[in-house]
């Protein structure tokens, strides 16, 4: 395990360099960009040294690694603070909506999932196979547009975008302060951006419980537990699904992946403020730091969770060693 | 629930109907396949063909605006806009007709070169392995390190819109699935006794790679490409929604709802044809590539998941 850990870092050593070599590749001068045409001369320079750009591509890269590794990203250009704390405000509200979307995936697939993979070519293995496949090839901003024209616009149910007033967690914040009107008020606007997020993984996730079941059930141990005269029910949840776990759990952790990458794109179109909304206002702003920090940070995020999804499978099955 | 008595035997109903299956052949399939594959081409057939004719078959030009007639309801067989028009007045079946020319051919050239790429650097790297495949792998963990979407938006963002510059960042993260097959395959295949023998024949290694392994490799490929145009389909869609795809000039399926989105009180049908468009593609594709797995090769339900 710890050999694994190590052998990340050159990973993440080499996507530093293929962020930087690509964000310097960009045409146009963020400094302009951020000040103006307007400026000139001394300013100019003035605000170029204050953000380190006047200096040699590989100083600023080699800075840029040795700060990156104290967990220090430098000053965003736009927002004029430290990019740690302005991702740090954010990313409370991607944690949640991400937990939302995986709650809502997992009680939804593994059930439907189990249900087809035991009985395959009923009605029930039909309708879910059909409705994996519609989750899969749904594209999650549409559905969302399509949620806030329901349900906001038609119906009123929901509020379209926008999560409150506070930052930080607010399900955890309102449940410790016991505040009940803004637990509902929190839960309402996150609904509907989690259910546009979760949809591909319900698809893709309750396709793999089903093939895994599947496979599972013809194992000749399960024979054995039918044999000893247990319950169909008991042989089902404790002999098939157990044995099934390990590809629910690895299509659960590469989900996460791209539930972090689905976020941006959701985050935009509910303009929920998150991390992935903050990206795409430092992509269109130019901003160095603050981009390479987001870059880094997912990438950083979505390494830990394979690590972590390897060490479960030791949890899981016990044969597995590290 | 009652679980099926015969998926104890070894031979539940649906392996068991897979297994029987001659490869390459419709017989013993199961109906519902079948149809599927029938839906899922018909539909994509007729989407070339509507890519390919679009200056033919569209009403109206895709970029014509008409000041006089903006955010007009679709008027189906009534008027003069069947599914309506935007907010400057183009008329939206034209440009979702001319929609699918762009969303096809951003993906099929997605689709073609990243497999080049993918299937020449996986055979490359399992053939030789040793330091070319040490070099190729790292590539492949530093890629692999990028949650999907994300690497082609920090390489959008930074080198700026246009259609070349789309389909590198599209290509960027998907070689590596065949990458990666691929190699395996060819791990397995290099050591094999037909190989073998073509060696002590005095083949050279990259007839050997010509035209005994890649012919091999063919099969899963054509299943990669098919799910990976799905997903291509809908990157592209993704990345024009963002504001990072194409230039705003031309007519996609994506920008057309990123338009949308400031009518959505107003007008529901900008925002629900492209998106049905974009759904219907990509359910198509996937049941067409979940008809081919299945009909080239039961197994590799296991290897290749849609």
């Amino acid at each position: 395990m710890l050999q694994r850990l190590f052998g990340t870092l050159p990973v993440l050593l080499l996507i530093t360099l293929l962020v930087f070599v690509l964000l310097h590749a960009a045409p146009g001068d963020p400094t302009t960009m951020l000040l103006g045409q307007e400026t000139t001369g001394a300013d100019l320079a003035e605000a170029k040294r204050r953000w380190g750009l006047d200096q040699p591509v590989h100083v600023q890269y080699v800075k840029f690694v040795l700060s990156a590794a104290t967990g220090d990203f430098g000053k965003s250009f736009r927002f004029s603070a430290p990019v740690r704390e302005v991702i740090a405000q954010r990313l409370p509200a991607t944690i949640e909506l991400a937990l939302f979307s995986i709650l809502i995936a997992v009680s939804l697939a593994v059930p439907l999932g189990v249900w087809a993979g035991a009985r395959p070519n009923s009605w029930i293995d039909n309708l879910g196979t059909s409705l994996g496949l519609f989750g899969i090839s749904m594209p999650n901003f549409w559905l969302g547009i399509m949620l806030i024209l329901l349900l906001a616009g038609n119906f009123h149910v929901l509020p379209s975008s926008g999560r409150s007033t506070q930052t930080g967690f607010y399900f955890l914040d309102s449940v410790l302060q016991g505040n009940w009107i803004a637990l509902k008020d929190a839960f309402l606007h996150v609904v509907m951006p989690a259910l546009a997020l979760g949809t591909n993984m319900v698809g893709i996730l309750m396709r793999v419980t089903r093939s895994s079941v599947l496979e599972a059930s013809n194992e000749e141990y399960i024979i054995t537990a039918r044999a000893k005269g247990l319950g169909e029910q008991v042989v089902l949840w404790h002999h098939v699904v157990t044995n099934a776990l390990i590809p629910i759990i690895t299509v659960v952790g590469l989900e996460l992946g791209t539930l972090l990458s689905g976020s941006i794109i959701v985050e935009t179109v509910f303009a929920w403020p998150g991390i992935g909304s903050l990206l795409i206002t430092g992509v269109t702003a130019r901003d160095y730091p603050l981009v390479t920090g987001l870059v880094l940070m997912y990438t950083v995020a979505f390494v830990t969770i394979n690590l972590i999804i390897d060490a479960l499978y030791a949890l899981v099955d016990p044969r597995i060693r590290y | 629930m009652k679980l099926a008595k015969k998926s104890w035997n070894g031979t539940s109903a649906a392996t068991g109907h897979f297994a029987q299956a001659k490869r390459g052949s419709w017989a013993g399939q199961h109906p519902w396949m079948q149809a599927k594959a029938v839906v899922g081409g018909l539909i994509v057939c007729a989407l070339i063909v509507i890519g390919t004719l679009s200056p033919w078959i569209a009403p109206y030009d895709p970029g014509k605006q008409v000041l006089e007639a903006t955010l007009k309801e679709p008027q189906w067989f009534d008027g003069a806009h069947f599914l309506g028009t935007d907010s400057l007045g183009r008329d939206i079946l034209s440009r979702i007709i001319y929609g699918a020319r762009v969303s096809l051919l951003v993906a099929f050239a997605v689709v073609v070169i990243s497999g080049f790429v993918g299937v020449t650097l996986g055979a490359i790297s399992g053939y030789f392995g040793g330091k070319i495949d040490f070099t190729i792998q790292k590539l492949v963990e530093v890629v692999w390190a990028f949650p999907p979407l994300l690497l082609a938006i920090t390489i959008l963002a930074f080198l700026g819109q246009g259609l070349f510059n789309l389909i590198l960042a599209l290509v960027a993260q998907r070689w590596i699935q065949y990458c990666r097959v691929v190699r395996g395959q060819a791990l397995s295949l290099k050591s094999r006794d037909f190989v073998t023998a073509t060696r002590a024949l005095g083949a050279s290694n990259q007839r050997i790679i010509r035209r005994h392994l890649l012919p091999n490799l063919v099969q899963i490929s054509l299943v990669i490409g098919t799910f990976s145009m799905a997903s291509a389909i809908i990157a592209e869609a993704s990345l024009s929604f963002l504001g990072l795809g194409v230039p705003p000039e031309i007519p996609t399926w994506g920008t057309m709802l990123a338009d949308s989105r400031s009518y959505i009180s107003t007008a529901w049908w900008l925002a629900l044809f492209p998106g049905l468009c974009i759904f219907l593609t990509v359910l198509s594709i996937n049941l067409l590539g979940d008809a081919i797995r299945d009909l080239l090769d039961p197994r590799l339900k296991r290897t290749v998941k849609g």
